[in-house]
């Protein structure tokens, strides 16, 4: 196992940031901790990478206990903090020479682990660290969490901030490192990232709802998703919700996403219900749940046995529309 | 050992880098030597005086010829009316008024000796007091002058004629330069604000743009952090020191009594004190702004009662016992000591203690409580 976590608590004054996690992560493995901001995820990261000490429970990474061994620990991880983290006055390669150095090695020596990635910002070399574009900046972070040839990486949200082709750009390289056999731990906000990875926990309000392959966690949805358009959305909303039959609503871009209590629901039900009403642009199909629908689902569950959760989420079932981790994803 | 070498050199590059901050840690303290020690002087030129004279005797006027030939005083008005005196002083027009009775020639003559009267606008009471003392100087030395004449200066009240014979002799400084006095303060200063703010800052920034995180899940550890951190403005401070000194020595012409090894010794004891008490407050601030605002507020109470500007004598009872706790005024006394008279190892080694405990205190205090993982 290169991480084995067992009842991590960790609490920030009153704020119970993590309640006690749980997950393994085998060696070679791509894992994600997906969740909506504030789930934990950043302080379980800290608590992985020696940075923080947890109240309870242990963590062992690479077989090393994160408390006792964390001289150890620190020459063999490699991490790249949420926020970017190099000196903006240095240059490109005076930062990654840097890092080598205080690890006691050179960028010559393991050029080769980061070549696929340097290449790209070679050419601006000489330029300060903090003059370079967001994706730019990131694949140099990256450079220099790898120079040092760690063992495993953790990534925290690396590609929040970061455009669109940026962030593809970025998991292609993750995969590929992935092949080398590196173990990479990667935390984000953003569901579609999900299914890049091997395995990813679901995590909101310092719990892990569930571990699974992307594909596991659709399946554990449970219930037959349809997607509901209309021209007239917020109507739309406000219709569904009033439906008494709803198990749960919620908005998904464009669309409403809609399950159903009854178990001989056939989507022409919905569509009579809604003609009744004066929708007459409406339409219904059935889709398959993401990892987002599940983690949604999920959450909405954990309200009903937690009531003294956070009141964005709202306590009936599928009223997430003030609280959207969707809302994120591009 | 390599490691702190690579710390170090990093830490040259960035601050090397920084043009601004270059320009502040090199210009800054020299400009700050040449205008405070010209400035911050307590003598005083020009003090406006205005003459009334009832005599008209060539005794008053040769007592009136010796003010208006010192540097110190500057005639601004004679008449023989004391209300004009009086408008003088309310006016605003003059800080003293020098005030011959009549017949205080004859009185001279006949007597042996003679009341005069000075009048100080006391508003501003040191420049009062300091024109006070040299108005009394004149007067002694025209007295001696004179000879057998003696003036009674007066001041507010009649006083009685002053009999007993003054000699003073003023060691290591005989000429009374402030610049002498105030040079080895003003260095002192220099090196507190290079050390003290760029410490602090330097670590703090590291937190505000969150390299700290990626160090610190680096092997380097604390003590190899602290040391890299701590190296790149010990030097600094120590080279700014030895520009100064070049200055007090060939542009103030500042002697230097002392042994120059035991100079340097002193300044890096103290050092450790400033870029420890730098360090400490990078440890509880979270941004570059706190840290300016903690340290600037510490070593403005610090460098006020250190003694640089006012006597610690002149002080309340309580100020003088705080400034025991005042790193800066220990150092500058011994400063001082050692290099205006030459003090050496035997005579200073009490007071130098004193400096090293604060030194291992800060230094201390500060690496126990930099922390590389938050509990």
């Amino acid at each position: 196992m290169s991480v084995t976590v067992k009842n991590i608590v960790k609490n920030h004054g009153d704020i119970r940031a993590l309640r006690g996690i749980t997950f393994e992560v085998t060696e070679g493995e791509l894992f994600g901790l997906i969740g909506p901001d504030g789930a934990g995820k950043t302080t379980l990261f800290h608590i992985l990478t020696t940075l923080l000490l947890p109240d309870e429970g242990d963590a062992h990474v690479l077989g090393i206990d994160v408390i006792a061994g964390f001289r150890n620990l620190r020459r063999r991880i490699g991490y790249m903090p949420g926020r970017f983290s190099l000196y903006p006055d240095l240059s490109v390669e005076e930062n990654l020479s840097f890092f080598a150095t205080i690890f006691n090695t050179t960028v010559e020596e393991n050029y080769h682990l980061i070549q696929d990635i340097y290449h790209q910002i070679e050419p601006f070399r000489k330029r300060r660290a903090g003059d370079l574009s967001g994706g730019m900046k990131q694949k140099l972070a990256l450079s220099c969490a790898l120079i040092h040839k760690p063992d495993i990486l953790f990534l925290d949200e690396p590609t929040t901030g970061v455009d669109a082709v940026s962030r593809r750009e970025f998991w292609d390289m993750l995969g590929r490192l992935r092949v080398s056999g590196l173990t990479i731990l990667v935390s984000t906000p953003y569901m579609d990232e999900a299914s890049r990875c091997d395995r990813v926990a679901l995590m909101d309000r310092g719990e892990i709802l569930s571990v699974n392959t992307p594909a596991g966690i659709s399946r554990e949805f449970g219930r037959p998703l349809y997607s509901v358009t209309s021209g007239r959305r917020y109507e739309l909303l406000k219709a569904l919700r009033a439906c008494t039959h709803a198990h749960s609503v919620f908005t998904f871009g464009d669309e409403v996403h809609y399950t159903d209590l009854r178990e001989d629901f056939r989507p022409e039900m919905l569509e009579s219900y809604l003609q009744q009403l004066g929708f007459d642009d409406v339409r219904i199909e059935q889709i398959t749940p993401g990892v987002e629908d599940t983690l949604i689902s999920l959450m909405s569950t954990q309200d009903t046995r937690d009531p003294i959760g956070d009141d964005n989420h709202g306590h009936k079932e599928g009223t997430n529309d003030g609280y959207n981790p969707a809302i994120k994803d591009s | 050992m390599r490691i702190i070498f690579f710390i170090l050199q990093k830490e040259f590059l960035q601050i090397f880098r920084n043009r601004l901050m270059l320009g502040f840690i090199l210009v800054v303290p020299i400009i700050q030597l040449m205008i405070l020690t010209y400035a911050a002087t307590f003598e005083i030129r020009n003090i406006d005086f205005f003459v009334v004279d009832h005599d008209h005797s060539p005794e008053s006027r040769a007592l009136i010829d010796r003010f208006v030939a010192s540097e110190n005083f500057r005639l601004t008005g004679w008449s023989a009316s004391a209300a004009d005196g009086e408008l003088a002083l309310l006016g605003n027009k003059a800080v003293m008024v020098l005030q011959i009775p009549a017949h205080t020639g004859r009185d001279l003559v006949r007597d042996g000796s003679a009341p005069v009267s000075l009048r100080f606008d006391a508003v501003d009471g040191f420049t009062a007091n300091v024109a006070s003392q040299y108005a009394m100087q004149i007067i002694r030395r025209h007295n001696e002058v004179a000879g057998v004449a003696h003036l009674a200066s007066i001041e507010p009240a009649p006083t009685g004629i002053a009999q007993i014979g003054i000699n003073v002799s003023r060691w290591y400084n005989p000429h009374l330069d402030y610049k002498i006095y105030m040079v080895p303060g003003i260095l002192v200063m220099l090196i507190t604000v290079i050390g003290g703010f760029l410490t602090g800052m330097n670590v703090v920034r590291e937190k505000e743009i969150g390299t700290i995180e990626q160090l610190n899940v680096t092997p380097i550890t604390k003590f190899q952090f602290i040391i890299g951190k701590l190296m790149p403005f010990m030097i600094l401070a120590l080279v700014i020191f030895s520009f100064g000194l070049l200055l007090a020595r060939f542009w103030f012409e500042v002697p230097f009594e002392g042994s120059l090894m035991l100079i340097y010794l002193i300044a890096a004891t103290y050092l450790l004190v400033v870029l420890g008490l730098g360090l400490l407050v990078s440890t509880v601030t979270h941004t570059q702004q706190q840290a300016i605002f903690i340290t600037w507020f510490v070593f403005v109470i610090f460098i006020l009662l250190s003694g640089l500007f006012t006597p610690i004598d002149s002080m309340p009872g309580w100020a003088q016992y705080l400034t025991w706790a005042n790193p800066v005024a220990w150092f500058i006394d011994i400063i001082r000591r050692v290099m205006l008279t030459g003090a050496d190892m035997q005579d200073i080694w009490s007071s130098y203690l004193v400096l090293l405990a604060y030194g291992v205190a800060f230094i201390g205090s500060a690496v126990l409580r930099y922390r590389k993982a938050a509990a």
